[in-house]
């Protein structure tokens, strides 16, 4: 094992955790201004995948799927908000946790209608494709790093628009007191549109960029939302900075142990058993992190109390 | 409608279904029956700490997977004539039904034990998440232990027995299911009027006010917590023996949904709402998948009609303006 390996995962752990704040950042906005779970936020996911692969498969373009990504994930956001969504911010967790459970079903399915059961390959942008050479002779991937960049600088757009700007402080205002930015004159119905349909433009953004890694396929979002709903507890939902946070941890973990782990163990067993104990134990990795860290701060690490 | 009312209609069709499709030779339509009482023993356990006790766990998949696992690991290994462990003492496996739930009945009891302590001390929307989070770690470690099955899950050939009856014969073993329903539905009803229901009931309402009476309710809602997980996972262990198959999609998060779906359509602290939800359920999925292939959008849309227009499911729409109970 040496230590260009370990660099490598540690950048495959970095792109990993970037996308998840992708995801976790528009899950966390929407829980923390309109206090709504949203479950169908993997379908956004999916949502902007299926748009990227169509449109660049047709037009040849990965720039113009990417667009369609975003636009096609913050339409159907905000379709879905103004149809169902704004119907749930008064009830309760339960309520939501079914409503958006059965926007999967619709979504999930009606993708499975549209495009078929088969996967779609979206490839790689040749601009893009290649490894570049790091300083310290570690050759990795061009692409995975644009992605790292992409995500970073997302990050970055994302606190001064929260932190500088006027939509940012009617969104922490919201987040504050509704009733009372309400009768400051603030329109709260389109800014909880706007809100809802940034959080799924990141995720559908999160999706096409991806989808060029894996396979785009009906039911891609599940699993990644999961992990986007671990990052925030992590974090404390609710909080941008503690969704950064937990995503470069859960990413870092995730990556680190289902690769270090099965080599440790396979210090003091035999190989075969070593890989087959220490890939499922890497697999529980995160579920336990976020079990220890909820012991220790049963808000998580940025909540709020 | 009387709730009393509807509750006796559902458990005449529960019983009338599977005895008319037996006249009739149509043995599919019981197997169907069969799985509305398996799923049904799974909401009620649900139904326990949702309903009753206002905790919205959305990871009791892992209750009704490990009750399905442990049914299914003591089959195949008294199938193969292997013990489970021989040392530090022998243990064999077991087909016997009998020997089966208990074991079932621990492990998830167990299992709700350790998960209930930990995700008790978190509230509302953390509780949904770290409950899920418990089920996805033993779904994806079902997923990665290649030693029953994995991915690919476990399969064993024979139904378990139970004492001297054709547990083969479809009638039989609904009659089995049926049976250990009606006893959930006892056992929650009897718990849910005594001082232990009650407890739970104002541990949602308030937790404040029963703390100040001598009653602390992390300890109540722990045990109902439990009692919950080990009916779920008895409803597990009876799943695995219907298809004789285990997976880990038993364990995934669809599956925390669809247990979720059967309560609420039925109607939320209802105590045979889950009855009727998974009766609806398995009824829409057979009829819905004979329309169309993607007979979950429909089933979608009805939920999300369900849930924002007829809040008290289908017992509480039946029942209007009768309070619970």
């Amino acid at each position: 094992m040496t230590a260009v390996l370990i660099a490598e995962q540690v950048l495959n752990g970095l792109q990993y955790g970037v996308m998840l704040f992708l995801m976790a950042a528009g899950l966390t906005l929407v829980f923390g201004v309109m206090g709504l779970i949203n479950l169908a936020h993997g379908s956004l996911y999916m949502v902007g995948a299926f748009a990227c692969a169509a449109v660049a498969g047709w037009s040849g373009s990965f720039v113009l799927g990417l667009m369609a990504a975003l636009a096609a994930a913050a339409a159907a956001g905000a379709l879905v908000e103004v149809v169902v969504i704004r119907r749930l911010y008064a009830r309760d967790h339960l309520d939501q946790v079914l409503a958006t459970f059965a926007l999967i079903l619709i979504f999930s399915e009606g993708t499975r209608w549209v495009f078929g059961s088969f996967p779609l390959f979206l490839s790689v942008p040749p601009a893009l494709s290649g490894a570049v050479m790091l300083p310290g002779g570690i050759e990795y991937p061009l692409y995975r790093l644009v992605i790292i960049g992409i995500g970073l600088g997302i990050a970055g757009g994302l606190f001064w628009l929260i932190g500088r700007t006027r939509l940012g402080m009617r969104i922490r205002a919201g987040e504050a007191d509704r009733e009372m930015i309400a009768a400051l004159g603030v329109n709260i119905d389109r800014l909880y549109t706007v809100v809802f349909a940034l959080g799924a433009a990141l995720a559908g953004l999160a999706g096409a960029l991806v989808g060029t890694i894996q396979s785009v396929q009906v039911g891609m979002g599940e699993p990644v939302l999961i992990l986007a709903f671990v990052v925030i507890v992590i974090g404390g939902i609710g909080s941008i900075k503690g969704a950064l946070v937990g995503a470069l941890l859960v990413g870092m973990t995730d990556t680190l142990g289902k690769f270090l782990l099965p080599a440790g163990f396979g210090v003091f067993m035999e190989p075969a058993q070593a890989s087959a104990v220490g890939s499922a134990l890497a697999s529980m990795l995160i579920y336990v992190l976020m079990a220890a860290v909820l012991v220790l701060r049963p808000r998580g690490l940025f909540g709020d109390a | 409608m009387r709730e009393g009312w509807i509750n006796a209609v559902i458990l005449a069709l529960l019983a009338a279904v599977p005895l008319a499709a037996w006249a009739l030779d149509e043995p599919f339509v019981i197997t169907l029956a069969t799985k509305v009482a398996i799923f049904a023993l799974a909401g009620v356990g649900l139904n326990f700490v949702l309903g009753f006790g206002g905790l919205v766990s959305f990871g009791h998949a892992a209750f009704f997977g490990l009750g399905g696992y442990a049914a299914g690991i003591l089959a195949s290994h008294a199938a193969n004539y292997e013990p489970l462990m021989s040392w530090p003492f022998v243990l064999e496996g077991s087909q016997q039904m009998l020997v089966i739930w208990p074991v079932a009945i621990g492990v998830s009891a167990l299992a709700a034990l350790v998960i209930g302590a930990l995700s008790l001390r978190t509230r509302g929307v953390y509780f949904i998440m770290v409950t899920l989070a418990f089920a996805q770690m033993l779904y994806y470690f079902a997923i990665s232990w290649p030693s029953y099955g994995g991915e690919d899950g476990l399969s064993f050939y024979v139904r378990n027995g139970f004492l001297g009856v054709n547990t083969f014969d479809p009638l039989s073993f609904f009659t089995i299911c049926c049976g250990l329903l009606l006893m959930a539905l006892g056992l929650t009803d009897v718990l849910r009027r005594s001082r232990f229901g009650l407890a739970l009931e104002a541990a949602r309402q308030n937790p404040q006010r029963l703390l100040s009476v001598g009653i602390r309710p992390y300890g109540v809602q722990l045990v109902a917590f439990v009692i919950s997980g080990a009916l779920t996972g008895l409803a597990g262990a009876l799943y695995a023996d219907l298809n004789r198959f285990v997976s880990p999609n038993m364990l995934s998060w669809h599956t925390s949904g669809e247990i979720m779906i059967f309560v609420i359509l039925g109607g939320v602290a209802r105590l045979w709402g889950p009855v009727a939800g998974a009766g609806l359920y398995i009824l829409l999925e057979h009829q819905l998948g004979g329309i169309s292939d993607y007979w979950q959008v429909y089933l979608g849309l009805l939920l999300l009609v369900v849930v924002i227009f007829a809040r008290g499911g289908v017992i509480g729409v039946l029942a209007r303006k009768q309070d619970h109970d």
